[in-house]
């Protein structure tokens, strides 16, 4: 067991698994001599070399493209979007190409393409390169979306997208990039598709992830000094979603707030809202709410983009509203 | 600039295999226009009448192992690769033993058994992933090739770009066959291009190039074949522009109004099956037996379409698969 920060899990995770089988490179912007833009791939380059660690001109079209026809032919790419916003110029190989090819050739091809990228606001960058960009792939059949908020989750989550047979979007927040935590020596291994309940609590089920999971935390913290038992759920990846945990912790609390970084329209945080409300409406005894960004793009001042995103006050007077209903 | 002479080469029989292939497309094609004329076939669909010596001659350059991925307009090159006739036709009627089991359509007919590895219908789409099948050849030294063809709309999209510089700066072995049938869906190349000599596209990239006659199936092969054989020896990636004629409008909805006065009839004179039955026969190939590819291609297009008619059609929850893997 030793302290590890979540950007050094990321490298650790590629770094084992480039180890671990010869099919899997790496392939991205700058990913290679320079170590990545974030640092995420320091050293790689260094210990496998420039045919397993690529440095690729600024076309992430064509990165993409490489990942999914190097995928069909048994390899195992992990292919860099510096900021998840650029995914946008590759819209098309993600949600066109990537997405539904194996649909549409009727399991003709397999595609255990990850994709990693730079999640979130928080960091001054601006409205171009601070989205959370997890939502807009959450309407496209065929992805799966990983959004770890831990450095032991983003270790293990990224060994399980590389080892998974299908396109898995992995958001790396970049507010948690520096956050240190526990990961063992050997790491077990966790599948797609479980939640973690953070915090056990009786009043208020309140679900998060990647930044927000953190302020959850500390917003809970804050309401137990109130009287308040706030149920903390990470439910770590979006597609598979585990929507039993939620149930299960729901039949307890009857209470529900979704804290969620992005704007509201179109997203993980509305579907859940939605499938409990259609599906789970026995077990709410309050409104559900979801504590989420403003309906704008992100602002670059500093008082501005705190202003944006949910704080943990925020969500903490979500929780009290809800609680108080 | 590569200029090629006609496939002095080519044995006689593979020289009689290509207009066989030809013949079986063509009859393929006009099936399916009659399909759509009696409500048969869904949605849309792109013929490739008097483009079938590009598909024929190119895929004829390849082995087992290599990749090939084409268009919407991909019947053709998805036949020339050794799908059956049958499956095919299942596709596009939506039945169950279709390539794709009724899921992928007319613009997505695929075999990856047969190398044919997918019919894209995003305009360029298909390119970086043809970058990806030769950077797998590469990095696993299979001493593959991946062969990609587009049409002369999808030089001005960006992935064209991006594909072309990835593939030249890595030396990847790929070859681009760009199909110039002088219309980019309703409009003309030269209102939607600066240039009219597409190839010179490769010179931005710094990338071999080839123009070829696309009507005449056997200049197509000999500069295809040499495309790919320095493509397997590690030279690089190629841009073949194969000059040719959409016969047919972009579509079922499309009957071509646009064209001038006598282009079309012009292009019949140098159809590509024509072209090459004529050269046989100056070869001195007899006219019976041309006569006897084209009566046994016609049987077995008829015999395919019936079978496949008599399919069944897809069970219901079959839609739910493929989604995932996993």
């Amino acid at each position: 067991m030793s302290e590890t920060t979540y950007r050094a899990a990321i490298t650790r995770a590629m770094a084992d698994a480039l180890a671990a089988d010869d099919d899997v490179f790496v392939i991205g912007e700058d990913v290679g001599a320079a170590g990545g833009a974030f640092k995420t791939t320091d050293g790689l380059f260094e210990r496998f070399g420039g045919e397993r660690v690529l440095d690729t001109p600024i076309s992430e079209q064509a990165i993409v493209g490489a990942a999914i026809g190097s995928a069909i032919q048994g390899l195992r790419p992990i292919a860099e979007i510096m900021f998840a916003d650029f995914a946008a110029v590759c819209f098309d190989q993600i949600a066109n190409e990537l997405a539904k090819y194996r649909y549409m050739t009727a399991g003709q091809v397999t595609l255990p393409v990850t994709i990693r990228m730079a999640n979130g606001a928080g960091a001054g960058f601006g409205s171009q390169h601070s989205q959370p960009a997890e939502n807009w792939f959450l309407n496209v059949p065929g992805l799966k979306i990983v959004v770890p908020a831990t450095p032991a989750d983003a270790y293990a989550l990224l060994r399980a997208a590389v080892r998974d047979p299908d396109p898995v979007l992995y958001f790396e927040h970049k507010g948690l990039f520096n956050l240190k935590g526990e990961l063992p020596d050997a790491v077990p291994e966790v599948e797609l598709g479980c939640a973690e309940v953070v915090r056990a609590g009786d009043d208020v089920t309140v679900v998060a992830t990647q930044l927000m999971r953190h302020r959850a935390l500390e917003a809970a913290e804050l309401l137990a000094g109130e009287g308040i038992s706030v149920e903390l759920i990470d439910p770590r990846t979006l597609v598979p979603f585990d929507l039993d945990a939620v149930r299960a912790s729901l039949e307890r609390t009857n209470r529900l707030v979704v804290a969620q970084e992005a704007s509201p329209g179109g997203s993980w945080g509305a579907s859940l809202v939605s499938s409990l409300v259609q599906e789970g409406f026995e077990l709410l005894d309050a409104p559900p709410l979801l504590v989420a960004a403003d309906d704008t793009p992100v602002p670059y001042a500093g008082p501005l983009e705190d202003l944006w995103m949910p704080s943990a006050e925020r969500i903490a007077e979500g929780v009290r509203a809800t609680v108080a209903f | 600039m590569t200029t090629t002479d006609a496939g002095t080469d080519v044995a006689l029989e593979r020289q009689l295999d290509f207009l066989r292939g030809m013949l079986e497309i063509r009859g393929f094609e006009d099936a399916c226009h009659r399909l759509f004329a009696q409500g048969l076939v869904r949605g849309s669909t792109h013929l490739g009448q008097g483009q079938e010596a590009v598909s024929v001659g190119a895929c004829g350059a390849l082995r087992e192992g290599d990749t090939m991925t084409c268009t919407y307009r991909g019947h053709a090159a998805t036949l020339a690769m050794g799908a059956p006739l049958d499956r095919a036709f299942g596709e596009i009627l939506g039945k169950a033993d279709g390539l794709c089991g009724g899921k992928g359509g007319s613009m997505h007919l695929t075999d990856v058994s047969r190398g044919a590895m997918g019919s894209f219908a995003i305009v360029g789409g298909h390119l970086p992933i043809a970058v990806g099948f030769g950077f797998a050849a590469r990095y696993k030294a299979t001493g593959a090739v991946s062969v990609c063809f587009f049409g002369d709309g999808s030089t001005n999209i960006g992935a064209f770009h991006e594909s072309l510089n990835l593939a030249s700066i890595w030396k990847l072995p790929v070859v681009f066959v760009c199909e110039n049938n002088l219309y980019g869906e309703y409009s003309p190349l030269l209102t939607t291009t600066p240039i009219e000599r597409l190839a010179d596209r490769a010179d931005a990239y710094a990338m071999a190039k080839a123009v070829v006659d696309g009507n005449d199936v056997l200049a197509v092969h000999a500069t295809a074949a040499a495309a790919v054989e320095r493509a397997r020896a590690g030279d690089g990636p190629t841009l073949i522009e194969a000059l040719t004629y959409r016969q047919k409008g972009h579509s079922r909805s499309d009957p071509a109004k646009y064209r001038p006065d006598g282009e079309l009839e012009a292009w019949l004179e140098r159809d590509p099956i024509a072209l090459h039955e004529r050269a046989l026969l100056a070869g001195g190939v007899e006219q019976a037996r041309i006569d006897e590819l084209r009566a046994a291609a016609e049987r077995d297009v008829d015999a395919a379409l019936e079978r496949a008619r008599g399919w069944p059609d897809p069970a219901p929850e079959s839609r739910l698969e493929h989604v995932y893997a996993a």
